[in-house]
């Protein structure tokens, strides 16, 4: 067994045991600590692929962004468990059916063979993955790079237009208005002249 | 600069539709909100579309353009559906202005997904990669989730509108794992190489149909065909009716270039191991369609259901396999759209409340007596329900008639025998709703419509071209033929 045999078990190993932790953890922000340990894993694979931009982005956009948000979000979220649970048990047999049919043909169709393709060759040592990566997404992939961009648009659009309210109790601050405050803004000098309280009525009763 | 082809910028004329369209999106959605007071959006979405119909016309050639290094083709094909779609964007943009408004919805926003989700269909009609194909698919359902979502007070639109979002999402992973394998057996994502490196033969053929497997299952939950039809009536009855007017309509001519692009540009070698997974949806499609149908008191379920059947029908005649199998297919999903519109858009028309705002018309009860109420506007009802039944003169009629002949054509008599005993079945269901807008005493306190003109003209323009169609369904059918053949040269 080659060394980078060796990594590659190792990682794969690892890789699914955290995304089996994952689905089965009890508590929603040990998942997600899971969950980045397979992005790492996985970032890691990617790198044996000689993918090596990819799995930097991996790590960094997944790793660094989404998933931090992400628990910032499970750890805000009071999600009660047990209620997300309740139909565990009974949905369990007839999950498990299904799943393993869906293995065990995967096994019988995909096995271990390599799809009758040949051996992709290693690159040079120089070889630039970003480079390429580069000038491939902006020559030969840039429509579909910037529908891309569409895309996210759209996401923001309908993001804000499904959560934006206009509420109409609220009363905003303007840090320069309040900044620019004068005196005069706040206190009026009213002219009072002096005057003797009244005197009280007498009472007949 | 080593590589000459650098230099070279892509031809941009093949897809100055589509990127008018996004300039226009843009445009409309930075004006909505620099100017909060004024009331652009609509005008503006009716102006592009008609300059997008012009610009299609204008850049169409009779030849096959391929452009951005093969991500993205023109074609008749794709030009006479883009035309069917920005058609159909603008009939929904028309007759739901009223029904948004009386609702609050009349805003930017809804525009603007509107031709988000149309520049996704015109992506999908024009692509020639898995990529842009896609891209195209997730760019249209993401603009319709959100629509479905609009209403946002609504529990029901909500839940239609997070069902939609996980089934979307599943069936987008079904596509993807698809293509991913078939790209893994023929290792090219382009669709016309696919279709060169499928002739030649591939060195693991169960590889490749466990990849069809999932391809074929993606695309039945997109076109919503038996088995994968459970979301169609929960959310075209969950969704307002405006955005059901336009999911049951423009998306479906997508949906088939989607099919067509994918089976017969890419897939076409493998047309064997396809044909009896589609004979397979369409049958189960028209039964469960046509059946469950039957039960619904609601219309707009009604019409999902007829949905189905109907798509369930558009398979048929794809699944023949033969050019006159595609030209009757795309002859069906242009009939199709014209008559989704006219009925869903009644509907839209009839939810008005005058009086009472945000009154639906969704039950079949709330049509009861229309003819003594309104005898223009159940005249065209039981024109569409007629046409979609499938009775003659009217273009329901004829798409059938094209279909059926494909199939026989092809050799699938015991198919073609099914269908027609299907429609049977189902015509009872449309001519239910005939009886009830005739033949039944009104409701009490049913509402009075006040016409409003340019509805009214728009629609009975739909109806009108539904009718003429059945009457004299040549020159489309001769131009459906003619696209499909300099499609499929």
């Amino acid at each position: 067994m080659q060394f980078t045999d060796f990594v590659f078990y190792f990682l794969s190993a690892i890789l699914l045991l955290a995304s089996l932790r994952v689905i089965t953890a009890r508590n929603p922000v040990h998942a997600a600590l899971s969950l980045v340990l397979a992005f790492f894993t996985a970032a890691g694979l990617w790198l044996l692929l000689e993918a090596e931009f990819l799995a930097i982005t991996l790590v960094l956009v997944y790793i660094g962004a989404v998933m931090v948000l992400f628990l910032f979000v499970v750890m805000m979220l009071d999600i009660n468990l047990e209620e997300l649970r309740r139909g565990f048990w009974s949905y369990l047999p007839a999950g498990l059916l299904v799943g393993g049919l869906m293995v065990v043909e995967m096994i019988m169709v995909l096995g271990s063979r390599d799809f009758g393709l040949a051996e992709p060759l290693a690159h040079a040592a120089d070889y630039s993955n970003t480079k390429e990566l580069g000038r491939v997404l902006y020559t030969e992939y840039v429509y579909p790079f910037e529908l891309a961009a569409v895309l996210l648009l759209v996401a923001m659009i309908a993001a804000i237009t499904l959560t934006h309210r206009k509420r109409a109790d609220t009363r905003p601050i303007n840090p320069a208005d309040q900044v620019k405050v004068k005196r005069a803004d706040r206190i009026r000098m009213v002219n009072l002249k002096p005057q003797k309280p009244e005197a009280p009525k007498e009472d007949d009763a | 600069m080593n590589n000459p082809q650098l230099a070279t910028l892509p031809d941009f004329t093949p897809a100055l539709p589509e990127i008018f369209i996004l300039i226009m999106a843009c445009a409309i959605l930075l004006l909505g909100v620099m100017f909060k007071d004024r009331d652009w959006a609509y005008p503006l979405t009716l102006f592009t579309l008609v300059a997008a119909a012009a610009i299609t016309v204008l850049t169409s050639v009779p030849q096959v353009q391929i452009t951005f290094s093969g991500q993205f083709v023109d074609d008749p094909m794709a030009d006479v559906l883009k035309l069917m779609a920005y058609f159909a964007t603008l009939t929904v943009a028309v007759y739901s202005r009223p029904y948004l408004i009386e609702r609050g919805l009349f805003k930017v926003e809804f525009f603007v997904l509107v031709l988000f989700a149309l520049l996704g269909m015109m992506v999908m009609i024009s692509a020639n990669h898995f990529l842009t194909l896609y891209i195209g698919l997730e760019l249209l359902s993401l603009s319709l989730y959100a629509l479905v979502a609009l209403q946002r007070d609504s529990a029901q639109s909500t839940e239609a509108a997070m069902k939609y979002f996980v089934l979307g999402a599943l069936a987008s992973g079904f596509l993807l794992y698809g293509m991913s394998l078939l790209y893994g057996v023929t290792g090219t994502l382009e669709l016309p190489a696919m279709a060169l490196a499928l002739q030649a033969g591939v060195a693991d053929q169960p590889v490749l149909i466990f990849g069809l497997v999932f391809l074929i299952a993606g695309l039945g939950f997109k076109l919503g065909v038996a088995p994968f039809h459970m979301w169609v009536p929960d959310i075209y009855h969950g969704a307002p009716s405006a955005v059901t007017l336009f999911i049951g309509s423009a998306p479906k001519l997508a949906a088939f270039a989607f099919t067509i692009r994918l089976l017969v540009n890419g897939l076409h070698p493998e047309v064997a191991n396809w044909q009896g997974m589609l004979a397979v949806m369409a049958v189960l499609s028209l039964a469960i369609g046509n059946l469950a149908a039957i039960m619904q008191t609601n219309i707009k379920r009604m019409l999902a259901y007829s949905t189905i059947s109907h798509m369930g029908f558009l398979l048929l005649g794809i699944m023949s396999g033969t050019f006159a199998g595609y030209a009757a297919g795309m002859f069906y999903v242009i009939a199709y759209v014209l008559m989704s519109l006219g009925s869903f858009g009644l509907v839209v028309y009839l939810s008005r409340g005058g009086a009472e705002p945000g009154l639906e018309a969704e039950n079949i009860d709330d049509f009861r007596g229309l003819n003594s109420r309104n005898p223009w506007l159940a005249a065209m009802m039981a024109i569409l329900m007629f046409s979609m039944a499938g009775l003659p003169p009217f273009v329901g009629f004829y798409a059938k008639l094209a279909i059926l002949q494909s199939l026989v054509g092809a050799g699938y008599v015991w198919l073609a025998v099914v269908a027609v005993m299907f429609s049977l079945i189902g015509a009872f269901y449309y001519l239910r709703v005939v009886k009830v807008l005739y033949f039944d005493a009104p409701k009490p306190n049913a509402p009075v419509y006040a016409a409003i003109p340019d509805v009214q003209a728009l629609l009975s323009v739909n109806v009108l071209a539904v009718m003429l169609l059945g009457i004299l369904p040549q020159p489309l059918f001769t131009l459906c033929t003619y696209a499909m053949q300099m499609t499929l040269q």
